[in-house]
C-alpha cells in the first residue's frame, strides 16, 4: 500500500533520513520504534509532504507522492496526526472536527461519521462547543485522532498518541485505535518511544537509528530480541 | 447638541472607512504576521479604479446608480488582484525568510506603487464625482449628517456582518481561522494554505477598494498619496484594536474616528493626529496586546 525505497531528507544541513525503506500493506499496524531524535517523526513528515525528500520514492496505492503538495496527499487518503497534537486552540471541538473533513464533498457521509466519532469519544459530544485549547491532554489526543479520522484515511499516520498522557488514558486510546484497524480495515503507521506499548499493538515493526532503520521484523520477534530488549524495553 | 451629533457622525463616517481598511491589515497580519504596508496603496488603487470608470460612464451618459455599482464593482475586482499579485510577487518567496525581510518588502511595494500612480496620474488632486446619490428624506437631517455618511456607515456595517458571517461559519472561514492558528496542522489536513493567504489578500483588498471608492465620493477629490495616509490611520486602529482580531481592528477604527472628529471639533483641527496617536500610546502603555488582542503566552 505505501513503499518508501531508499529516501533521504535533509532538515537544513542536517541528513535526517538515509536511505529509509518501509513498506506496509494494507490492513496492518505497523510501528517505528527508536530514541529521540532518530527521524521518527521526520520519516512521517516526508511521507506527508511537509518535509519532501531529497531522494528515493514513496508510493502509495502504486502513485509517487514525494513530489505531491501536502494537501494533495492528505485527499489522496493519507491522513497524519502529528506529535503533541496540535489542537486548533481558539477553534471549538465541533469546528476542530470540521477541518478534518476540509476535503470531502459528501456532507451526509460526514455527518454519520461525525456520529460514529461522537460514539467512540463520548466525551467529545458533550464538549463539542468548547474552544479546543480548553481541554485535557487526553481529550486533546482523542480530538486530535478523531479529527484525522474525519478525513476518512485509508492511511493513518500517528505520531507518538502516548506522550505524556496518563497511563489509563493511554490504554484506551491504544485500544480505539486497534478498534479503528479492525472495523475500518485503516492501516495504522504508529511512531512511537514507547516500544512495549507499541510493539504490543503492531503487527510488524521498525527500530530507528540515527537516520537508518536497523532492524525490521514481526512484532513479537522484536519483542523477543535481545538488541530491541536492551535498547528499548529496558530488561 | 447639533454640533455634538454632527461631530459624532462625521467620527463614525471616518470610523467606517478606516474599519474596511484596517480589517485587511488585521487579517493578513492573523494569518502570516505581516504588517502589509502595500494595504493603503491598494485602497488608493481601489479610489482610482472608480474615477476612471465613472468618468467613462458619465460621459457614456449611464446613470447614477449604474455609475456607482459599476465603478463600485470594478474597483473590487482590480484592487482584489493587485493584493493578490503583491502577495504572490513580494511576501511569498520570504515566506520562511526572518520577520524582518518581508517587512521591507512591504514597504518597497508601498513606495513603489505610490509613485507608479503619481507617474501615470500626476501628483495633482483630482476631483472625484459624487456617485452616492443625495436622498431627499435625509434633507431636514442635511445639516447633521449627509447622504453620503448615512451610506458609508451602512455600506460598512452590511459589509461587516457579512464577513462575520464567512469567517464564523463558512468553510473557508474556518479554514482561515485553522491556518492563522496552525499552519503546519493546516496543511496536514489538507488545506492549501497558500491558496487559503491568497483568498485572505483578496478579501482584505476588496473591503480597501470598497473603503476608497466610498470615502473619495465623500470627499471629492483624490490623489497618489491618500493611500498613505489612511493606511497609517487605519493601522494604527488595528494596533488600538488588537492587531490580529477582527472586533479589535472595527472598535479601534470607531474609537480613532470620533477621537478625531471630536479634537477636531472642540480643540483645533491642528491636534487631529496629535490626540490620535496619543490614544495609541496610551492604550499600548496599559494594555500591550491591544483592546481585544490576545496576550501572546508561549507554551513552554
Amino acid at each position: 500500500m505505501l513503499s518508501m525505497k531508499n529516501v533521504q531528507a535533509y532538515y537544513g544541513n542536517i541528513h535526517a533520513l538515509r536511505d529509509i525503506n518501509v513498506e506496509i500493506e494494507r490492513g496492518e499496524i505497523i510501528t517505528l520504534i527508536g530514541a529521540n531524535g532518530a527521524g521518527k517523526t521526520t520519516t512521517l513528515m516526508a511521507i506527508s509532504g511537509i518535509v519532501p525528500p531529497r531522494g528515493g520514492s514513496i508510493n502509495f496505492l502504486g502513485q509517487p507522492i514525494h513530489a505531491l503538495r501536502p494537501d494533495r496527499i492528505v485527499s489522496l487518503g493519507i491522513s497524519q496526526v502529528p506529535e503533541g497534537r496540535h489542537i486548533f486552540p481558539h477553534l471549538s471541538v465541533a469546528e476542530n472536527l470540521d477541518m478534518g473533513a476540509f476535503l470531502r464533498k459528501d456532507k451526509g457521509q460526514v455527518k454519520e461519521d461525525l456520529e460514529y466519532i461522537f460514539d467512540l469519544f463520548p466525551i467529545l459530544a458533550e464538549r463539542r462547543a468548547q474552544d479546543g485549547g480548553t481541554l485535557s491532554g487526553g481529550e486533546q489526543q482523542m480530538l486530535a485522532i478523531s479529527r484525522a479520522l474525519m478525513a476518512r484515511p485509508t492511511l493513518l499516520l500517528l505520531d507518538e498518541p502516548s506522550l505524556g498522557l496518563a497511563p489509563l488514558v493511554i490504554k484506551h486510546i491504544f485500544k480505539i485505535i486497534k478498534k479503528i484497524n479492525q472495523e475500518h480495515n485503516t492501516t495504522v503507521f504508529l511512531v512511537e518511544q514507547n516500544a512495549n506499548l507499541a510493539l504490543h499493538t503492531a503487527d510488524r515493526g521498525y527500530v530507528m537509528e540515527n537516520g537508518r532503520i536497523t532492524l525490521e521484523g514481526v512484532a513479537d520477534e522484536l519483542l523477543a530480541d535481545d538488541r530491541v530488549k536492551q535498547a528499548y524495553l529496558g530488561l | 447638541m447639533e454640533y455634538f451629533l454632527e461631530l459624532f457622525f462625521s467620527g463614525l463616517t471616518r470610523g467606517s472607512i478606516y474599519a474596511l481598511i484596517a480589517l485587511g491589515y488585521t487579517m493578513v497580519y492573523g494569518i502570516i504576521g505581516l504588517i502589509n504596508f502595500a494595504h493603503g496603496e491598494i485602497y488608493m488603487i481601489g479610489a482610482f479604479t472608480a474615477l476612471i470608470v465613472a468618468s467613462v460612464l458619465t460621459v457614456l451618459g449611464f446613470n447614477q446608480l449604474a455609475i456607482l455599482l459599476c465603478a463600485g464593482f470594478a474597483a473590487v475586482v482590480y484592487s482584489s488582484a493587485y493584493g493578490y499579485t503583491v502577495e504572490k510577487i513580494a511576501y511569498k518567496p520570504l515566506r520562511n525568510a526572518p520577520r524582518l525581510s518581508p517587512l521591507i518588502s512591504a514597504i518597497g511595494m508601498s513606495i513603489f506603487l505610490q509613485n507608479y500612480v503619481l507617474l501615470a496620474q500626476t501628483s495633482d488632486f483630482m476631483p472625484f464625482p459624487a456617485l452616492i446619490p443625495e436622498f431627499e428624506f435625509m434633507e431636514p437631517y442635511a445639516h447633521i449628517v449627509g447622504s453620503s455618511e448615512l451610506v458609508i456607515f451602512l455600506v460598512t456595517t452590511l459589509v461587516m456582518v457579512l464577513l462575520t458571517l464567512l469567517i464564523k461559519f463558512s468553510s473557508i472561514g474556518k479554514a482561515m481561522r485553522a491556518t492563522a492558528q496552525d499552519k503546519k496542522m493546516a496543511m496536514l489536513l489538507g488545506i492549501d494554505v497558500n491558496k487559503i493567504i491568497s483568498i485572505t489578500f483578496v478579501i482584505g483588498s476588496a473591503l480597501a477598494a470598497i473603503g476608497g471608492l466610498l470615502i473619495a465620493s465623500h470627499i471629492g477629490q483624490i490623489n497618489f498619496y491618500i493611500g498613505f495616509i489612511a493606511g497609517i490611520k487605519a493601522f494604527t486602529a488595528a494596533v488600538l484594536g488588537g492587531i490580529g482580531s477582527i472586533p479589535g481592528a472595527v472598535l479601534g477604527s470607531f474609537i480613532l474616528g470620533w477621537t478625531e472628529s471630536f479634537a477636531t471639533g472642540y480643540i483645533s483641527s491642528d491636534y487631529e493626529d496629535v490626540f490620535a496617536f496619543s490614544i495609541l500610546v496610551l492604550i499600548l502603555i496599559f494594555k500591550p496586546a491591544g483592546l481585544l488582542g490576545r496576550d501572546k503566552t508561549k507554551k513552554v
